[in-house]
């Protein structure tokens, strides 16, 4: 009686062990699949003139370099509005308002803006900036990035300046450092690590952002730096080529595809490998 | 920055007294600002918030006082003769959502037991920075799959094979009824489900990883088989953080625009199977803000976006009050 209830007890625990190894498998099998088919189908349009040529009307040969110029220049910009913003937030929930209330309200709604709808953000600037001016235009998509950018950094300098020792601090105050020298010569400096893993999170967050630009950036069919106009991004381009029905637009979405997962893939990594140097010291 | 020079043989003690006196005003000065400028940044996540919902709000009013209560339980969506009701949309968006979490939260559960509990060492990392990894693929990427490659597949053999499965079952052959069209809620929800598989799985591993060794050990020790450990002790233990996670995969999956936009075949339509084409709130938003010229219109589509920033931002609150719970037992 009692070894016929084990040995069920087992089989029961076997079975479900065993779903749970199907679920992997199922899981990261799909996944592998995604990934093996944009590297197949991305590779085959993969050619230099991907790289020198501007994106092409339907039915001529073409590349996606205004595409990619463009998105370089946007993840910049909003990189460079967005991320002194959260770090300079971030200091200030890490170092003057360290468990005050308004350091956890500002986390919570941050954490909230940390995964709230994209598409949201383009309407947004949208309102505040498209509907006002009248065009779209670049301005209008490093806005919506950099409005992306923010609670990424915000969060993962908050993290990292909370690792640094309290002590550095102490010795810091007992030699009559001012606060903000402190913060700026000795905390950002052994943070230094983090934070740049924080920024280049971020600029892998919104290298492949599509919904916010839609209603900001656009896209343009020509070359362009006048960031007061519409101008050509990756993802707007992938956007309108895959759902156009020409096999060579498809094609290039594909490409497009495959050198934008490429640049989030390396950025992650290269992030990842930052902070664990980081933390080893 | 003030330099101060403490050996300087020709100043005399009075004079290095107000040079001192006035190098710490000068760092108090700097002090202050820099103080202020960091609080100012603190406030503008706060000021980015409230924009977007009064911004929302504002560019929603005019459809909202048009429409009144009657724009979230009308399906009818006609530009041209200026009628918005948002039900179609909202239900879409509900249905791809929780269809989509019932596809997700077993597997990534799943996944979870397995790296935490099941896995050999040696593999728990490199598949644990995987998952990790893929959470950050760009939704567009999954879009795109989901459209050329997905789609044949679906149509050609899945959905053909569902239909002919749910047929002779009353109820399910209403769910699953109707020409294969291959777009379609569906089709969304599973696409929707890859995507969220991974951030999911990666909450949920860390959640199970709070477990104390002591706990599970305890419970092997008196017998306990694996799946009683997993059961008894580690989802008990757990459960606050799971429910935050699952959350947090819901909200995400509420707002993706892209990998439904290109899959769900954009009908204003609510169909009692789950095979027809619809539509959710973001699809509407990518596919129609543009086109969109009448001031009506686009207030309407602004009013979609309302709601689906009050949906999210309520699911988001519950799952960071869920998950800064787990967070804060931990701290202790």
């Amino acid at each position: 009686m009692n070894r016929t209830l084990r040995t069920r007890r087992q089989l029961v625990s076997l079975v479900m062990m065993g779903l749970s190894v199907v679920a992997t498998l199922f899981g990261l099998g799909f996944l592998a699949l995604i990934l093996g088919t944009l590297i197949f189908k991305g590779l085959a349009g993969l050619k230099l003139s991907i790289f020198t040529q501007m994106t092409p009307p339907p039915g001529s040969k073409g590349g996606l370099l205004n595409a990619i110029a463009g998105s370089l220049v946007m993840t910049t910009g909003g990189v460079a509005i967005g991320a002194p913003i959260g770090m300079l937030a971030g200091i200030y929930m890490a170092e003057y308002g360290r468990g005050t209330r308004f350091t956890m309200i500002v986390r919570f709604i941050n954490d909230i803006l940390l995964s709230a709808p994209s598409i949201i953000i383009g309407l947004f600037v949208y309102e505040i900036y498209v509907a006002e001016v009248h065009h779209f235009s670049g301005v209008a998509g490093i806005i919506a990035l950099a409005i992306m950018v923010v609670p990424v950094v915000v969060r993962t300098t908050e993290d990292m300046l909370l690792l640094v020792p309290g002590t550095l601090k102490e010795a810091a105050a007992a030699m009559g450092l001012p606060r903000s020298i402190f913060i700026r010569r000795i905390a950002l400096r052994v943070a230094r690590a983090g934070l740049i893993t924080g920024v280049l999170l971020a600029v892998a967050r919104v290298s492949g952002e599509t919904a916010p630009l839609l209603f900001t950036a656009l896209s343009n069919q020509f070359w362009s730096w006048n960031i007061n106009e519409p101008i050509a991004n990756l993802p707007m381009v992938i956007f309108n080529f895959a759902l156009s029905p020409y096999k060579d637009w498809q094609q290039l979405a594909w490409t497009g595809a495959l050198l934008i997962t490429c640049a989030v893939l390396a950025l992650s990594i290269t992030a990842r490998v930052l902070s664990a140097q980081g933390t080893r010291k | 920055m003030a330099v101060i020079t403490m050996n300087s043989s020709d100043v005399g003690p009075k004079a290095l007294a107000t040079t001192r006196a006035a190098a710490v005003r000068g760092f108090r000065r700097g002090d202050r600002i820099f103080r202020l400028v960091t609080f100012a940044a603190a406030l503008s996540v706060l000021v980015i918030l409230c924009g977007v919902m009064l911004s929302l709000l504002f560019g929603a009013w005019p459809a909202l006082r048009t429409f009144g209560f009657g724009f979230f339980i009308h399906a009818t969506w006609n530009p041209v003769k200026d009628v918005f009701g948002a039900l179609a949309a909202i239900y879409g968006t509900l249905v791809t959502s929780v269809l989509a979490m019932l596809l997700a939260v077993p597997v990534s559960f799943g996944i979870a037991v397995f790296l935490t509990e099941l896995c050999p060492w040696w593999l728990r990392r490199p598949i644990g920075i995987a998952v990790e990894l893929l959470a950050g693929i760009p939704s567009i990427i999954y879009g795109i799959w989901g459209l050329f490659v997905f789609l044949p597949f679906v149509q050609s053999v899945i959905q053909p094979f569902l239909i002919n499965l749910f047929a002779p079952i009353p109820v399910l052959n209403i769910l699953f009824a109707g020409p294969p069209y291959g777009i379609g809620t569906f089709s969304a929800a599973f696409i929707l489900a890859i995507m969220v598989v991974p951030f999911i799985t990666a909450v949920t591993r860390d959640v199970f990883e709070t477990v104390p060794a002591v706990l599970k050990e305890a419970a092997y020790g008196i017998g306990a088989t694996r799946l009683e450990v997993v059961r008894r002790v580690v989802i008990p233990y757990t459960r606050t953080g799971l429910v935050g996670g699952v959350m947090l995969g819901l909200g995400r999956a509420l707002g993706e625009t892209m990998a439904v936009t290109f899959v769900i075949g954009n009908a204003h339509a609510i169909s009692s199977s789950l095979l027809a084409p619809g539509t959710t709130i973001s699809a509407v938003i990518a596919n129609e803000f543009n086109e969109a010229t009448d001031p009506m219109y686009i207030s309407s589509l602004i009013a979609l976006g309302l709601i689906l920033f009050f949906i999210t931002f309520v699911v988001l609150a519950i799952s960071r009050l869920l998950l800064m719970r787990i967070e804060d037992a931990e701290a202790k």
